[in-house]
């Protein structure tokens, strides 16, 4: 049988071949970069050996940009130029950032589509370039370090992100040009590293206080399923804000106003983190600082332990809440749970550990360094979701971790896929028309536990259109959410009595559109016209890669249970037509190649995974059961 | 098993057709469902294949959803029988219940005044899932016996339906409440 014996250039049938992939953590304050070499997840540092990569990024007059320490050495200098805790800008309205303090030293602009611009020396950048250029130094170090191509990564998230923010991190992958196989939540990540299914099992409490991000979420663990019970958090609080309190202890001791300048308050900042690293480290004894203001003078003065503890005390007790939340919403007591893992820079700091002790009275887990585990976690993950370890049975339930709901009269959000409902799910909601002839209706999607849509998150205004024209209340549009594993939303509509589907015209409230983040990567300097095509062709034969080598694998395990003669026969002619096709350079014929060998195999793939479905319900029958 | 998504929640979990469940069980059936279905066992496959393996995904956690809770897995067993509880349906007049809901109503009503207003709603959730709990025999044996007495158990379901509408108020008070004190 010739079928799919088919070796092009590039084209690899090996089928133990080891394929790289990478986790990535892109943090507030600093991002990482893992990977899984010889059975063990590493991080991996840059030239000099340094692993953490600060999360700054500082543009340039003549459009060119630097990340990581060459940036942040130049953050008081340079402070309007030097964009710092991206993170906190990602999916996020210009009011929201309003909302988020007047202490940010960037000149916000807004753009098109409600998405806040950094006004920069180089020209406006959204969160999601800013975010991009940072995932692309990453890029390049695992695939200097590699030595290859990069298969795919998994990008962590807080697990409290909205959709909003999930959709600006997964286009800032895709910006960098990089295959996110997974956004994977930055708790469950932890849980992963950690590798506690095997050992301890049972009830995991993943606390996560990163710089600018507070998550916690409950676990339940058995052999190789991480289900997660219940997430909560707090996506504006982290260890800046401890930042920002000792400032502010700073500026009321020296009497500074409010209102000083980028470059102090950039000052005072480096000055409120060096005296929290300290204090963190050192446990008696006051630290100094001292301080040149802007009218020329010299503060001076010291903070001991005890002091900051009253300072912060109040930020750590917010992260309780959201502890308590997480134990309701999964319905544990607190003396049911089993672990208690630390994970984030923050958590470092001893007040934490020891408020986080108290209230769920045990001792925490600690062993792996809180700034890598995420990354760790991730890389773990990538490794499998690239196919380097097929034998591997590991599952990520995860859970959406706000309510999804719609605007209904009054201004009310009606909920529609409650908090904690395990991704992926899909709920249909009817709708009717209220006028004759009606043929368009727009829907309000938000996010948020609140009642009233006001204080809900905005995510997108969907428009209906082309509802055949009936008399009021005779059109049924059912209207299906979706959420991937990746909890990000979906929106299909179909008008019921006639079979029709409505047209959906996406616009998020905050995030950019597909035309947007084409324009985009046309437009960034690395792109050309050429390398936009070659790209867009690259992308398209990697997809053909990965069609023909799934079915290859499939048609050698089961090929001759599930089809006949003529099944197969169409099935191989789809396949050697798209081998032809994928070695040209036409990327639309391709992608016809590509969808002839779905429609060729479809019956087929139904087949199998129906049989798998099946497979797995073998072993427990419901006479068995019955006993 | 051709069609899959034509089969019921049940032949989905090869569990019988009855309301007496093992959730220990479900819960194991569960993660060998998912481990063979779910889009990350699916990440290098074809958008077509990644599609069908989210479609499969999505009804299994929503089977799982309906079976592991008492009141939704007793409509739905009413449902496949032929007996969906209406939007509008009333329960049968009991003083009793109806006395047991305005308590528990004006208890939740009330716990803002309380002095630590979050450990008072966590009272008053216990008190409900109690009550709620304690259907549970009740409508085991209105589903199961032979003939089953369904009508009895559309009661049942309603008046659990209450527990839940009152309990999801109580969640979104404690959603506001949070947001107050912290």
């Amino acid at each position: 049988m010739a079928l799919l014996q088919i070796t092009e250039p590039g084209l690899s049938t090996a089928p133990h071949e080891h394929r790289l992939a990478a986790g990535i953590d892109l943090g507030t304050t600093n991002s990482l970069v893992a990977t899984v070499r010889s059975g063990s997840a590493t991080v991996l540092p840059d030239r000099d050996g340094v692993q953490l990569l600060p999360s700054v990024v500082r543009y340039l007059p003549d459009g060119a940009h630097l990340v990581g320490a060459e940036a942040s050495a130049r953050a008081v200098s340079d402070p309007l130029n030097t964009i710092s805790s991206v993170k906190r800008f990602m999916g996020r309205g210009v009011e929201d950032i309003e909302r988020l303090g007047s202490s940010l030293p960037y000149a916000f602009v807004a753009g098109a589509s409600g998405m806040p611009l950094i006004h920069t020396a180089a020209g406006d950048r959204s969160p999601v370039q800013v975010s991009a250029d940072i995932l692309s130094v990453l890029r390049q170090r695992v695939e200097a370090t590699l030595g290859g191509e990069l298969t795919g990564v998994v990008i962590t998230v807080p697990a409290y992100f909205d959709d909003a923010q999930r959709q600006a991190t997964k286009d800032a992958g895709r910006l960098a040009g990089l295959k996110v196989l997974r956004l994977l939540n930055e708790p469950t990540a932890a849980a992963v590293a950690y590798g506690l299914d095997h050992s301890a099992g049972g009830t995991v409490v993943i606390y996560d206080l990163g710089g600018g991000t507070f998550d916690v979420s409950i676990l339940r663990l058995n052999q190789g399923v991480f289900e997660v019970l219940a997430t909560a958090g707090n996506t504006a609080l982290g260890g800046d804000d401890m930042d920002r309190l000792i400032a502010g202890w700073i500026m009321q001791q020296a009497g500074v106003s409010d209102a000083v300048g980028h470059s102090l308050q950039r000052r005072l900042l480096q000055a409120a983190r060096r005296i929290k690293e300290t204090l963190t480290e050192t446990g008696t004894g006051a630290v100094p600082v001292s301080l040149e203001l802007e009218d020329g003078r010299t503060w001076e003065g010291e903070l001991d332990r005890p002091q900051m503890n009253e300072l912060i005390d109040p930020l750590i007790r917010k992260t309780l809440a959201p502890c308590r939340r997480t134990l309701r919403d999964a319905g544990i007591a607190v003396d049911e749970v089993d672990e208690v893992v630390m994970v984030g820079g923050s958590t470092r700091v001893p007040r934490v550990r020891e408020l986080v002790t108290e209230f769920f009275s045990r001792e925490l887990l600690v062993d792996i360094d809180p700034d890598k585990v995420v990354a760790i976690g991730a890389a773990i993950q990538a490794d499998i979701l690239a196919g380097n370890k097929p034998e591997d049975e590991m599952l990520l339930l995860d859970v959406i971790p706000l309510s999804l709901g719609i605007e209904t009269m009054g201004g009310l959000s009606e909920k529609i896929i409650p908090r904690n409902t395990t991704i992926p799910v899909a709920r249909a909601q009817e709708f009717t028309t209220f006028k004759d002839g009606q043929t368009a209706m727009a829907l309000h999607v938000l996010q948020g536990e609140r009642e009233l849509v006001d204080d809900c998150r905005s995510l997108a205004r969907f428009e209906l259109r082309g509802i055949p024209p009936m008399t009021a209340g005779a059109a049924r549009i059912r209207v299906t959410f979706q959420v991937d594993a990746d909890g990000l939303l979906g929106v299909t509509a179909e008008e019921q009595t006639s079979g029709i589907r409505a047209h959906i015209e996406v616009r998020p409230s905050y995030g950019l559109t597909d035309n947007e983040i084409e324009t985009m990567l046309r437009d960034s300097m690395e792109h050309s016209r050429e390398d936009m095509d070659a790209r867009r062709l690259r992308e398209v034969q990697v997809e053909a890669d990965r069609v023909l080598e799934a079915l290859q694998a499939a048609v050698q395990e089961d090929g001759d249970r599930f089809l006949d003669a003529q099944e197969r026969a169409a099935i191989d002619q789809a396949a050697q037509a798209l081998s032809t096709a994928s070695g040209g350079e036409d990327h639309r014929a391709i992608k016809k190649a590509i969808e002839a060998v779905e429609a060729a195999s479809a019956a087929y793939v139904e087949h199998r995974m129906n049989a798998n479905i099946q497979k797995a319900m073998a072993g427990h029958s419901v006479d068995e059961f019955k006993r | 098993m051709s069609s899959f998504l034509t089969l019921n929640y049940f032949e989905l979990f090869s569990l019988p057709q009855q309301y007496a469940l093992d959730s220990a069980e479900l819960t194991v059936r569960y993660r060998d469902l998912q481990r063979s279905v779910h889009p990350d066992r699916y990440a290098r496959a074809g958008d077509q294949e990644r599609r069908m393996s989210m479609q499969r995904a999505t009804r299994i956690n929503e089977a799982y959803e309906t079976l592991g809770d008492p009141m939704r897995r007793g409509r739905y067993l009413l449902e496949l029988r032929g007996h969906p509880p209406g939007d509008q349906q009333q329960t049968a007049g009991d003083p009793a219940f109806l006395m047991q809901q305005m308590e528990l109503r004006e208890e939740l009503a009330g716990v803002r005044e309380e002095a630590d207003p979050m450990l008072a709603l966590d009272r008053v959730a216990g008190e409900i899932r109690a009550h709620y709990r304690g259907f549970d025999q009740a409508l085991a044996e209105a589903l199961d016996r032979t003939p089953p007495e369904n009508e009895k158990a559309l009661d049942i379901v309603l008046k659990m339906q209450f527990y839940t509408r009152l309990q999801n108020e109580l969640q979104a008070m404690a959603a506001d409440l949070e947001d107050e004190l912290y």
